[in-house]
């Protein structure tokens, strides 16, 4: 199936970016030559190979479930485009 | 003493020890030649005031250290250039990206922060393609990088090459006596390549990744970008090491690079894969490729041929793995918690309009791939497909490497091309990777290492790949590499050089 306007209109959506919708022709042709392309992975047969987990040969590390981290409320919200009382803030949402 | 700048980062390392100059006066050379190099857009930020700063208290560090206070780093007063994709403490950081518009970290991630224990002065950060998507340096929302080379007779600005372009053209114009760089599919490695400078990517889990911004995290891996194999032998040193806070960091010894360097190439077994010699590939790269062959044997080496059958699906792999890796990493720029906001009516629409003002066309294009092979239906047909793949690819490499020790091949398909080629076709661009994106698939370590100059002039790389985690070997046949080239061309763009 083509990746066609309509596809590419419902993905920007589900990725929330707004697309113009005269970009959304040639987006739609760019992208669907893309997945044309890594489309040649069909060619292998993978039934019996399993999914890469982990990149190199380490096993993951436990740790104790304890707060290590924390208090430092003024430096979470340093960069927010808007806070309020020590939240961040967004537009009043009424839906 | 203009000629500072034209030191390698040891012989700098060297001169500071014996008390030649100070890093103030190293420093202040740097910063002159960053200034002198502007031309090149390789810097977003610069922070001389902090550089200095930073020198003056390392020169104090070197005073008490010669009086039996402490002692000095391993990268003492050397100053450097950071990718600016490390999160850096009250220094803008941008990813070169529209969306993180005045984000100023609160923290400083763990490479940079080793690097600072050790002693170096950070310069300033550099350019790069936006999120380090790209292989040029055109993406970024602040402009391209020109490469400090230019072709014979030809005045034309060419690519640096990317991600870590802004990197490679301060290395090699001898603006910083080295730089990180970031690589995730051949960021670091192709750059290198297209300016004449040395570039390494160690094993996924050397680095940490904590205070990069996320790319791709199983394969982004940060790495040192200089001018030759010792400086990048000491720069991994301090770089690298076992960090609690990412949890694919590596718990392991960090070797003494420097100290497998002259180790030689006696005995050791050098693989040739055949699928890496392409159709179409320019005779030169070819001849390149040969030379590289004749100069590891001469030094004692033994080549080898070998397979690895599915070196040709690593690419599409790839731009399956990294673009659905891209699309949940970058889900986190919603306008609300740093950079960037486009109200809307709707807090919805708020997210919309500012991901849609705030990312460029090619990390769009790389989200909404990688949101539709994620998404419903499409998962197993295409994120579990090159998962599979990804497991065919990383065992190729375990099998070539029972036979052995290293493999060489050429880093990119062709030297730097202009500024605004291949910019209408992603997949052309993309190809740049064919030769570093295998390596990255499977997390080992690699290094592009200048070798010759190409017919109208241009440098071009050989690659070393090594097993995970023994970069001594791949250091060892780097600096073999190093040995024989003896390449010492220089870029027509060189700051401050007095010629």
């Amino acid at each position: 199936m083509p990746l066609d306007k309509a596809t590419v209109a419902r993905i920007a959506t589900l990725a929330r970016i707004r697309v113009p919708e005269e970009e959304l022709e040639s987006l739609a042709a760019e992208m669907d030559k893309i997945i044309g392309w890594v489309e040649q992975l069909d060619e292998v047969t993978t039934d019996d190979v399993p999914p890469m987990a982990s990149v190199v040969d380490v096993e993951l590390p436990w740790r104790d479930d304890e707060v290590t981290d924390g208090d430092c409320r003024d430096k979470v919200l340093a960069n927010a485009p808007e806070k309020v009382e020590g939240f961040f803030a967004v537009s009043k949402v009424l839906e | 003493m203009s000629e500072l700048n034209c030191l390698t980062m040891a012989q700098a390392r060297d001169g500071l020890a014996k008390g030649d100059f100070t890093s103030v006066e190293l420093t202040q050379v740097h910063i002159a030649a960053l200034e002198a190099s502007r031309e090149l857009n390789a810097f977003v930020t610069e922070t001389p005031e902090q550089a200095l700063e930073a020198a003056k208290a390392s020169d104090a560090r070197r005073v008490s250290s010669n009086s039996g206070g402490g002692e000095a780093g391993s990268m003492e007063g050397l100053p450097i250039a950071i990718k600016d994709l490390f999160c850096t403490e009250g220094v803008l950081t941008t990813a070169s990206s529209h969306i993180l518009d005045g984000f100023t970290p609160q923290y400083e991630s763990t490479v940079t922060a080793n690097l600072w224990r050790a002693g170096a002065v950070m310069l300033g950060k550099t350019n790069l393609d936006e999120f380090a998507m790209g292989s040029a340096t055109v993406t970024s929302y602040y402009g391209p990088t020109v490469n400090p080379w230019r072709r014979s007779g030809d005045d034309k600005k060419l690519v640096p090459g990317g991600s870590s372009g802004g990197s490679a053209a301060v290395v090699a114009a001898r603006a910083a006596l080295g730089a990180t760089g970031t690589d995730t599919g051949g960021s670091i490695r192709q750059p290198a390549s297209f300016c004449g400078i040395v570039g390494i990517k160690p094993t996924y889990g050397r680095c940490s990744r904590w205070g990069i911004v996320a790319f791709a995290s199983s394969l982004d891996q940060a790495g040192p970008m200089t001018r030759t194999v010792r400086d990048g032998a000491i720069m991994l040193g301090a770089m690298a090491g076992h960090d609690a806070r990412d949890s694919t960091s590596a718990d392991r010894e960090v070797p003494d690079f420097e100290a497998a360097l002259e180790k030689g190439v006696k005995g050791l077994k050098v693989g040739i894969p055949e699928e890496y010699q392409m159709k179409g590939m320019s005779p030169e790269l070819l001849a390149l490729w040969d030379q590289g062959k004749a100069w590891l044997t001469a030094a004692g080496a033994e080549m080898v041929p070998v397979s690895l059958p599915h070196t040709k699906y690593a690419l599409p792999t790839y731009y399956i793995v990294a673009p659905a890796e891209a699309s949940s990493n970058l889900a986190r720029y919603d306008g609300v918690r740093y950079g960037l906001r486009e109200e809307g009516e709707t807090l919805q629409e708020m997210y919309e309009n500012t991901r849609g003002e705030g990312f460029g066309a090619e990390v769009t294009r790389r989200v909404l791939i990688g949101t539709y092979v994620l998404s419903a239906g499409y998962y197993d047909a295409y994120y579990l497909k090159a998962q599979k793949l990804r497991t065919l690819i990383s065992r190729d490499f375990r099998e070539a490497f029972d036979k052995v020790d290293v493999l060489l091949t050429p880093t990119a398909p062709s030297p730097a091309f202009a500024i605004g080629e291949k910019m209408d076709d992603p997949i052309a661009m993309y190809l740049n990777d064919v030769f570093t994106v295998p390596a990255s698939l499977a997390g080992l370590p690699a290094a592009s290492i200048p070798a010759g100059l190409s017919g109208d002039g241009l440098p071009l790389g050989l690659q070393l790949i090594a097993r995970p985690f023994d970069e001594e070997t791949m250091f060892r046949a780097a600096r073999a590499v190093e040995d024989a080239a003896a390449f010492d061309s220089e870029p027509a763009l060189m700051a401050g050089d007095g010629s």
